[in-house]
């Protein structure tokens, strides 16, 4: 068997490495819930594997979901994950394919260019194992440099800002940043002595370095990309780069459907191991792009929860309005994991709404809610009344006499017991109305009777709602030439997927046109969010008017939103663009006469301003 | 004290000399807007809570002042942190954070 001391550092990292990567996969599967663990097993031998194997692949080694945020990004990472990836299937090939080798030590694929000087036992295998090594490993320093430059200035790769990392993070980076040009090192130098490399190495060997005592710095070159390749292996547990292992894990626990609960769980200790503080949230994050709040976002957040407790700034600054979920290449739960680390610390003192009772109202088909910002913003409440007079529905007003909050904000906040009470009290309004389904105007509502009211009967957006009377011809509007630019509430889009149901309807009544990538999943907050309490009005009305001005451009008219809270907190920032909620719009549209009312108000508005 | 012949009653009298005014100062020190209020009485007559009980923030604001901690305390629990204040207040006052504050000195002073 080949040995030589050199290996020693790689090995005893790399043994490390297995043992606890292995230590901690088998520490997580055990400490799953038994429900968790009984969907896993019976899950086991079915597609969902294959199609998480598949994931994994695409995920961990080209790195799709980065590709898809920019290309040279992507290609960082995939040179990156998928070259050395190729660098050690060849290796182990090459190496079994050499004669009298079968059985090899891990470290002997690894430094066979130390080992083996004559490569002609390959036969006609040598041209190509060669060519392909240096292919992969000229592709992996190509994304070394990336990565270096992306340090040095972050725009050139797409990315606004770059992860500010602690000491472990900067060890393993930079290991993992010395190994390759170490590789390269060792290598050329092997390929000037022995012509053991291809176009890369030979030629940095036997002609770039070949005035240099190449016979002195054989052992030294070999011993630093074994030391190089040992320190990334025994920091990467404590390191960002757990996240390797954590992620393929994690793919397949998902995959299989295990997701957050309400309380921190060992699925919340896999995800957390599974964020590889890239970044991307960030740059995704209104904070950062509007307010340079710059240490909050998720991958500051989700580092000091996995270290130790997160402080109380970081729990709280954030709008909850999912956009670095949608921005995130893993896709870790972060506002479940929030909101659960808020509970942790929610402040429950002798909350009681013991206050509210005695209601009641009559019994119909249609139970409508408007919920706090439905009647803080009578306009919508009084537009979406009269299309459901309109179209002859029959509904009962449950909250005409004032609403009950839902319960959201203080859940978002994590206060959830006292939520449960005015979830309780919600709960059995609707209930008393005997009606088959709840429609609301607010997505915040919307939302939480989805998901936390464990209703049987359907909860419909008012869109989506009156899309459905107006396909079944209950309702009938003109479309005019107005030019809408829909904004997606954050709870409606990324909250309940939300996003088509508008602007069909919206195209009923004008053309929306959506000037900007920012729409759909991805479209921005309007910073009125219910669940951050600690940005005060000026930073609110700042990115309100940013994101009025991304959503619209010279050809707009009017923004459209679905959401009270949005109108209201759009209205607050600026004057120049009408808000409108989608009822609004409707309402307008309902009667040829007031039909290009809005259109017409505009133009003259002009004409008196000009 | 010139004797005028009658008096304010012991119970409604504030001084403010004497009062506990250290909550007032922890929470203006942590939200400043705090100091912004002028008592419009637009959050109470928005609020969620207001509709069905006594609940105001405005009285809230007031017992701080005074330094009634207890009451500002307890009407703080009434509170659904909604949110509808915030938008219809004139002097950006950050109300869910002041609510917030009151019950988290609360929780720090239980413990």
């Amino acid at each position: 068997m080949k040995y030589h001391p050199f290996v020693l550092p790689f090995s005893i990292g790399l043994a490390f490495v297995m043992l606890y990567i292995i230590g901690m996969w088998t520490f997580w599967i055990i400490r799953l819930s038994r429900r968790e663990q009984k969907i896993v097993w019976k899950r086991l031998f079915s597609l969902r594997t294959i199609k998480a194997m598949w994931e994994s692949m695409m995920e961990g080694l080209f790195h799709r979901k980065i590709f898809q945020k920019n290309p040279l990004l992507g290609y960082m990472h995939m040179s990156l994950a998928f070259g050395w990836f190729m660098l050690i299937v060849l290796g182990n090939l090459e190496s079994r394919i050499y004669p009298h080798s079968n059985i090899n030590p891990p470290y002997y694929p690894i430094f066979f260019e130390f080992f083996r000087h004559d490569l002609s036992p390959l036969r006609e295998y040598e041209e190509i194992f060669t060519f392909l090594m240096d292919f992969f490993l000229f592709v992996v320093i190509s994304g070394i440099c990336l990565a270096f430059f992306k340090r040095m200035k972050s725009r050139i790769l797409g990315m606004r800002k770059t992860t500010k990392h602690i000491l472990i993070d900067r060890i393993a980076l930079t290991s993992l940043w010395f190994i390759f040009p170490l590789r390269i090192l060792a290598e050329s130098v092997t390929a000037g002595l022995y012509n053991t490399g291809h176009f890369f190495t030979n030629f940095l060997g036997q002609q770039v370095i070949y005035n240099l005592p190449l016979d002195q710095l054989y052992y030294p070159s070999w011993w630093a990309y074994s030391f190089a390749l040992g320190m990334f292996f025994v920091t990467l547990p404590f390191s960002r780069y757990m996240h390797i292992p954590a992620e393929i894990l994690l793919i397949f626990l998902r995959k299989y459907g295990v997701k957050e609960k309400d309380t921190h769980s060992t699925f919340t200790k896999i995800e957390v191991s599974a964020c590889s503080r890239c970044g991307i949230c960030i740059d995704s994050c209104q904070l950062s792009t509007d307010l340079n709040i710059n240490d909050t976002q998720p991958a500051y957040f989700i580092r000091d929860l996995r270290y130790n407790e997160p402080d109380e700034r970081m729990r709280e600054t954030c709008m909850m309005c999912m956009r670095c979920i949608e921005a995130c290449p893993v896709g870790i739960e972060i506002t479940a994991i929030r909101t659960n680390e808020r509970k942790e610390h929610q402040l429950w003192g002798d909350k009681n709404y013991s206050y509210i009772n005695g209601f009641s109202y009559p019994k119909a088909k249609v139970a409508f809610f408007a919920g706090c910002m439905g009647h803080l913003t009578p306009s919508v409440l009084k537009a979406t009344l009269k299309l459901l007079d309109e179209a002859k529905v029959d509904y009962t007003f449950i909250d005409k006499d004032g609403s009950i909050c839902c319960g959201r904000p203080l859940q978002m906040n994590g206060e959830v017991q006292a939520a449960k009470q005015l979830i309780d009290k919600n709960n059995t309004l609707i209930l008393q109305s005997g009606a088959e389904m709840v429609v609301t105007t607010c997505p915040i509502c919307a939302r939480e009777f989805k998901q936390n009211y464990h209703l049987n009967i359907p909860v419909l957006h008012h869109s989506q709602f009156l899309l459905q009377l107006i396909n079944e011809k209950k309702l009938k509007v003109n479309k005019s030439d107005l030019n809408i630019a829909y904004h997606d509430p954050c709870e409606l889009s990324r909250g309940l997927g939300i996003t088509q149901e508008p602007r069909e309807l919206l195209g009923k009544a004008g053309n929306v046109v959506d000037s900007t990538k920012q729409t759909h999943n991805n479209s921005l907050c309007c910073g009125g969010s219910l669940g951050i309490t600690n940005t005060n009005a000026e930073q609110k009305r700042t990115i309100a008017a940013s994101t009025i001005n991304q959503i619209t451009n010279s050809e707009t008219d009017v923004v459209a939103t679905a959401c009270p809270l949005c109108k209201k907190t759009f209205s607050a920032a600026q004057d120049e663009m009408p808000i409108k909620d989608i009822s609004e719009i409707l309402v307008k549209s309902l009667n040829e006469k007031s039909n290009s009312t809005l259109k017409q108000q505009k133009i003259n508005e002009e004409i008196v301003t000009a | 004290m010139v004797d005028f012949g009658y008096a304010p009653l012991e119970i409604k009298i504030h001084d403010l000399d004497k009062a506990n005014l250290t909550l007032g100062e922890w929470i203006a020190e942590r939200d400043e807007t705090f100091k912004h209020c002028i008592a419009c009485g637009c959050c109470t007559a928005t609020c969620t809570a207001g509709k069905f009980t006594t609940f105001s923030f405005r009285e809230m604001c007031h017992s701080i002042r005074r330094g009634e901690l207890m009451e500002a305390i307890t009407e703080s629990e009434k509170c659904m942190l909604c949110g509808k204040c915030i938008l219809a207040c004139p002097r950006n006052v950050n109300t869910r954070n002041i609510v917030k504050l009151v019950r988290k000195a609360n929780q720090n002073f239980r413990v």
